[in-house]
């Protein structure tokens, strides 16, 4: 189902290195000096238990909030994100958890939404239609009617459908909140397969997860953080889920 | 190939999605009660009438269509059709105007209105239905205002304004119309199918085509004769017409129509695709506003004449019902330009015909009623009926 090929981590430019990032909220500490690296063509499982940081780092990155310091560089250049516009001129998109989709409209129009093919004003209906084919396709995410409303699709499709958008705007780095949180047995595998096209897309992958099966099935390596800062980062295929428990929990310091 | 018409249908009834099936039928359902209680109510010449008393609500109906696809309501939009009437009638009447200038100060007026209808509505926060009751009561003040202790204002008969309530296409412009339309919707439907087939994507079976072409023209065609064979394709019906084809083009085919749908469908998900929800916002409220005014001008046309009660009783209950009953949900994002259409054409058969049978309005009223609910009780259930099945 995934890629099985090893990756070359150590080889390639990191897309993306966070380091020391802190973040209050009031009296709370949430991220108290996290480092995260994510490479192209890699998937990196950020895990943790509820108010580890994941999401705040997570936010941090994306623009959604601005840390409090600590440096980012991206493409190895220092870089300031404060607002989600910044991320997404440096090509980093996420794809949140409620997905931001609008059921009353069909597949191809949620793919373009406001960014739609148009000659003056008028939709290029057939332009996007084709396009949204394409695209899919190349991920080979199955619909049977891309103009169906997407009220219409499963879970999974869905799913597909708002990481397929992602990917329009060519991005480099895409991240993924909880994608298979809601989701069945078969329709996780359909989702999991397409992170796992993703990376052979080149495209550096960040994966927030609580199911660590789904993290094992897919993800090149897992970072955990525990109380916002870094309790280990982990080569998945060398790494049993009992250690990665260990250090969720704070059982174990985890392998730096 | 039939089969494939079959499948296409089977989809949309498993989403819930019925359509103009179920008014459709009601409008049929309609036809046959009535005309069986009173043989006039078929005839050419009360179906004349019929056309001419839809236009003025049934434009109001558009533009409540525009902010019920957003998810918001106008309540102010019978009150802004009498202002507008009312301030075209006093540049026309009283300060002498050019009647096209007259009627374009009408627009502005209704376009102003919704401007600030809209920026109450985004830079207030205030909820809609609060916005546009204050509208409801406080644009009729004005109206009251401006039409002074007379309380009403002529509009000469013979020329201008009143005109267009009294103007008859000849019967071959009729045909001719006819004719156009039924073309220009053959083509555009075979373009696009060329165009599609060229870009390989899925086509509709051609029978479906054939169907639907014969069907659009046997509907024209039959109009078109029972009209001709009265006074002729009221001129109101074509402004009327014109209004909900163009704003049904507008709709579907632009990028501001698909945003007004995605707006309505996600605001959230709209803005963070970088939609700027708060200008399709504002867009709705005025292009429901001004809607609203040429409603108030046709109106104003029929009487030759504003008075007190010009946009007031049952005008903007009936628009409202009339494009829930076409099929609007009145929670956003999903609706058509011709729900007013069809909705307006329900409403005012009924009252129509409970008239010719000289009916008490109070049975009207309690028979519109009946309806409006019975409507968004099928959408209802057909809705409900689809949730459960996709689960």
């Amino acid at each position: 189902m995934t890629s099985q090929k090893p990756t070359a981590r150590a080889e390639t430019q990191g897309v993306l290195s966070a380091r020391a990032v802190t973040k209050r909220y009031g009296a709370v500490q949430a991220l108290a000096g996290a480092d995260l690296d994510v490479h192209a063509g890699e998937v990196v499982a950020l895990v943790g238990d509820n108010g580890a940081g994941k999401s705040t780092l997570v936010k941090a990155i994306s623009g959604a909030v601005a840390a409090d310091s600590g440096t980012i560089e991206f493409d190895g250049k220092p870089v300031r994100i404060t607002r989600p516009q910044d991320a997404q001129a440096l090509g980093i998109t996420t794809v949140f958890q409620d997905l931001a989709l609008c059921e009353n409209l069909d597949v191809v129009a949620n793919l373009h939404l406001g960014s739609e093919a148009r000659t003056g004003g008028v939709l290029g209906e057939i332009r996007m239609e084709r396009a949204a084919r394409d695209l899919l396709a190349s991920l080979d995410v199955r619909i049977r009617d891309v103009r169906a409303p997407v009220a219409a699709l499963s879970g999974g499709q869905r799913q597909s459908v708002a990481i397929a958008r992602a990917l329009l705007g060519k991005p480099r780095m895409v991240i993924l909140d909880e994608p298979t949180a809601a989701l069945g047995v078969e329709q996780t595998a359909q989702v999991l397969a397409l992170v796992g096209r993703l990376r052979e897309r080149g495209l550096a992958v960040l994966l927030i997860s609580h199911n660590l099966a789904d993290v094992r099935a897919v993800s090149d390596r897992v970072v955990v953080l525990r109380l916002g800062r870094n309790a280990g980062d982990f080569v998945t295929a060398q790494t049993s889920q009992e250690t990665i428990v260990a250090a969720i929990t704070g059982a174990t310091a985890g392998a730096a | 190939m039939l089969r494939s018409v079959l499948d296409a249908g089977r989809d949309r009834l498993r989403r819930g999605d019925l359509g103009s099936l179920p008014v459709a039928v009601g409008i049929v359902l309609i036809a046959i009660v009535f005309s069986s209680l009173n043989d006039r109510f078929l005839s050419a010449e009360n179906l004349t009438n019929l056309a001419l008393q839809m236009a003025a609500t049934g434009t109001i109906a558009l533009g409540i269509i525009l902010v019920l696809l957003l998810g918001e309501i106008d309540l102010s939009a019978g009150s802004v059709s009498g202002l507008s009437a009312v301030a075209m009638t006093l540049l026309y009447v009283q300060q002498g105007w050019n009647v096209v200038l007259a009627v374009l100060g009408a627009l502005i007026t209704g376009g102003v209105i919704g401007l600030i209808h809209g920026l109450m509505r985004t830079k207030l926060a205030m909820p809609s239905f609060v916005v546009t009751l204050a509208g409801l009561i406080g644009w009729q003040g004005l109206m009251l205002y401006l039409l002074g202790d007379d309380g009403t204002i002529n509009l000469p008969f013979d020329r201008g304004v009143a005109q267009l309530s009294d103007t008859w296409l000849p019967a071959w412009l009729g045909w001719l119309l006819v004719v156009l339309l039924w073309a220009g919707h053959l083509a555009s439907t075979l373009v696009t199918r060329q165009m599609r087939v060229a870009a390989r994507l899925a086509v509709q079976a051609p029978v479906w085509i054939v169907v639907r072409s014969a069907a659009l023209g046997l509907l024209l065609a039959v109009a078109v004769v029972v009209l001709n064979s009265d006074r002729g394709v009221p001129l109101t019906l074509v402004i009327f017409g014109g209004l909900v084809v163009g704003l049904d083009l507008v709709l579907r085919r632009t990028v501001w129509g698909r945003r007004m749908y995605a707006v309505g469908g996600n605001a959230e998900a709209s803005r963070r695709a970088g939609i700027n929800v708060t200008s399709v916002r504002i867009m709705a409220f005025v292009g429901a506003s001004m809607l609203a005014a040429v409603g108030g001008i046709l109106a104003a046309s029929r009487l030759a004449a504003v008075n007190q009660s010009s946009g007031g009783s049952d005008i903007l209950l009936n628009a409202i019902a009339a494009a829930v009953i076409g099929g609007t949900s009145l929670f956003g994002g999903r609706g058509r330009a011709y729900a007013a259409l069809l909705g307006i054409l329900v409403i005012q058969s009924i009252t129509n015909g409970m008239l010719l049978l000289n009916v008490d309005s109070s049975v009207r009223f309690m028979v519109t009623g009946a309806v409006l609910a019975i409507a968004v009780a099928i959408d209802s259930l057909a809705r409900r009926g689809a949730a459960d099945g996709l689960r």
